[in-house]
């Protein structure tokens, strides 16, 4: 009997891979269709076969010459409103989380509030502070715009990371001298590198994916991101199936991207929990 | 130190520099958030259309805006709409979710490798996944149809999108499958913070897998369950970019929601002020919701 319980604890641990993998293709699978159909050639019927056993890159040739200028105007936003975002809310979540002020939970509390809020609430009213103003159809009203979603949720992350800190450390910084500034800046910034990184990259796939502010907040086609691009175009080309597939292969880059670099960061998160 | 004057600008400067942290993410989010709300409410009464923007003219109405949009025979079936597509895409999400966060519980060979690639669909834009159900819920080519024909499952295809009330069930279904990642991750995780020598000791006791589902799992699981099930009731109601991607709010108005009916009216009529008045409708409609439901958690929590 030497293993028995063993082998067999392997053997259903092997078939739960097998189930495990089933599942994760069932949910997975638009996202392959996706792929499949971006790589089938021009033509007005969109009869993909299962597998691009010819892959054509027209799809994506075309996509790029249309979509280009959109996908440089999402690149300089999401990176505008990943700064922006950061900037306030990593100064923010410090104070909050070690400066014992008065109207903390307030300020708390109104963050969580701000998730309650529908985006067309704030659009409606934006639009026409923005006509005032100048800021429709322009990158830095999208920047700001977009941040609704980053701001909060980066203090989210950030504040409850930094509650964490040791308080230990940053009085030892102070006694040598450090003043609130320098302390935040050389000691507190370094130490919440994984969780600023985290608040980042989830920044950057906000602002990327936002689809309402662009709609809204944009009306000509002289600034806009490439997930509005993508929508106009499936209005207009759905004879170009490979072309608009293409279209959301490139706007689903970043978000593949973060699955595999966020893996690296929240399992270095854990080991660093573990170790503390 | 300069002077005599130092000492008190030091203290001054020492009593503002902490606040000086935090005034500018408050006045951030004072002017995208707390100037909408204000705004928005005010604009609810008042005739706020494409002339104000040239005139600046936007006189008062009182209640108008609402008695036109809450006594319309849309608004009654956009209510239900988004009643029905936030039902159930919660209730599917959930299920879904915890059935794989349960599955994803044991360990096994690239257990966390799986589950990590799980959360893909939740981190696409909605955009994308929007248009990719799209064009696989085609009534004539889309691959949904192709496969229920090749299996002989329908004779000539389902109008997914075509169909009144179909077209409900498939932005529903489309939500669920975005939803269900959010689901597992928090789930998961929930599941993690119970301890295993409490599954142990029923064990020992005699208790199979349900009773201890029953009487150690979900007990113990209900902190997770609110959270996800008042988040998923919150950003349900506010979806928009599904609806409008997948069906546009058609077909013949089945699938306009609070949401996209407030979207429609301030920018594709230039209703503002009547947008406005639907976006207010909309938020009372979250926060009753999330307060209903938060005190049926307390009260079953206490029972």
């Amino acid at each position: 009997m030497r293993g028995g319980p063993v082998r067999r604890g392997r053997r259903r641990g092997l078939l739960a891979t097998v189930v495990g993998t089933v599942l994760l293709a069932v949910m997975l699978f638009p996202v392959y269709w996706m792929v499949n159909a971006s790589l089938q050639p021009t033509g007005t019927t969109l009869r993909a076969g299962w597998f691009p056993s010819h892959p054509d890159f027209s799809g994506y040739a075309t996509a790029l010459r249309d979509q280009g200028p959109n996908l440089v105007t999402s690149l300089v936003v999401a990176l505008g409103s990943v700064a922006f975002s950061l900037g306030l809310a990593a100064p923010a979540s410090y104070a909050l989380a070690r400066f014992s002020l008065r109207g903390t939970s307030l300020v708390l509390f109104g963050v969580l509030i701000t998730q309650m809020v529908p985006g067309i609430v704030v659009a409606n009213a934006l639009y026409s502070a923005y006509n005032d103003l100048g800021l429709l159809n322009s990158r830095l009203g999208l920047v700001l715009a977009d941040s609704t979603a980053g701001v909060p949720f980066a203090v989210i992350i950030l504040h409850s990371f930094m509650r964490g800190i040791p308080r230990e450390i940053i009085e030892a910084a102070r006694m040598d001298g450090a003043g609130r500034l320098r302390t935040f800046r050389a000691v507190v910034l370094p130490l919440s590198r994984n969780a600023l990184i985290t608040a980042a990259l989830f920044t950057f796939l906000f602002t990327w994916s936002d689809f309402l502010f662009g709609l809204t907040l944009t009306t000509t086609e002289a600034v806009r991101p490439l997930t509005l691009g993508l929508y106009e175009y499936l209005g207009a080309h759905t004879t170009q199936w490979n072309a608009v597939m293409a279209t959301a292969v490139l706007a689903a880059v970043p978000a593949a991207v973060l699955l595999v670099v966020a893996q690296r960061f929240l399992t270095a998160d854990a080991t660093s929990g573990a170790l503390r | 130190m300069t002077g005599p004057s130092a000492a008190p600008r030091t203290r001054l400067r020492e009593l503002l520099a902490p606040w000086l942290f935090v005034v500018p993410a408050a006045v951030y989010l004072l002017l995208f958030f707390g100037y909408p709300i204000v705004k928005n409410l005010g604009m609810s009464f008042q005739q706020y259309t494409t002339a104000t923007f040239y005139t600046g003219a936007a006189p008062f109405v009182g209640l108008r805006n609402y008695a036109e949009i809450l006594s319309s025979g849309l608004f009654s079936r956009a209510l239900l709409t988004t009643v029905l597509f936030t039902a159930g895409s919660v209730a599917g999400q959930f299920v879904l979710g915890l059935a794989l966060a349960l599955f994803f519980r044991r360990s096994f060979p690239l257990g966390g490798l799986l589950r990590s690639l799980l959360l893909l669909p939740w981190l696409l834009p909605l955009v994308v996944s929007a248009t990719t159900w799209k064009w696989m819920l085609d009534a004539d080519d889309g691959v949904v149809n192709n496969a229920l024909r090749a299996l002989h499952l329908v004779p000539s295809g389902i109008p997914w999108l075509t169909g009144t009330s179909q077209a409900l069930v498939s932005v529903t279904l489309v939500n669920i499958w975005v939803g269900i990642p959010f689901n597992t991750a928090i789930l998961y995780s929930g599941l993690r913070n119970i301890p295993a020598q409490l599954y142990e000791a029923a064990e020992l006791d005699g208790a199979g897998p349900v009773a201890s589902f029953r009487h150690i799992t979900w007990p113990l699981l209900r902190p997770a369950v609110s959270v996800v099930l008042v988040l998923g009731v919150v950003y349900t109601l506010k979806v928009l970019d599904i609806i409008l991607v997948v069906t546009g709010g058609g077909p013949a108005d089945a699938t306009q929601t609070l949401a996209t009916r407030s979207y429609e009216l301030s920018f594709q009529r230039f209703e503002f002020g009547r947008g406005a008045a639907m976006g207010n409708v909309l938020i009372v409609l979250s926060l009753v919701l999330a307060l209903v439901f938060l005190r049926a958690d307390r009260r079953a929590a206490h029972a």
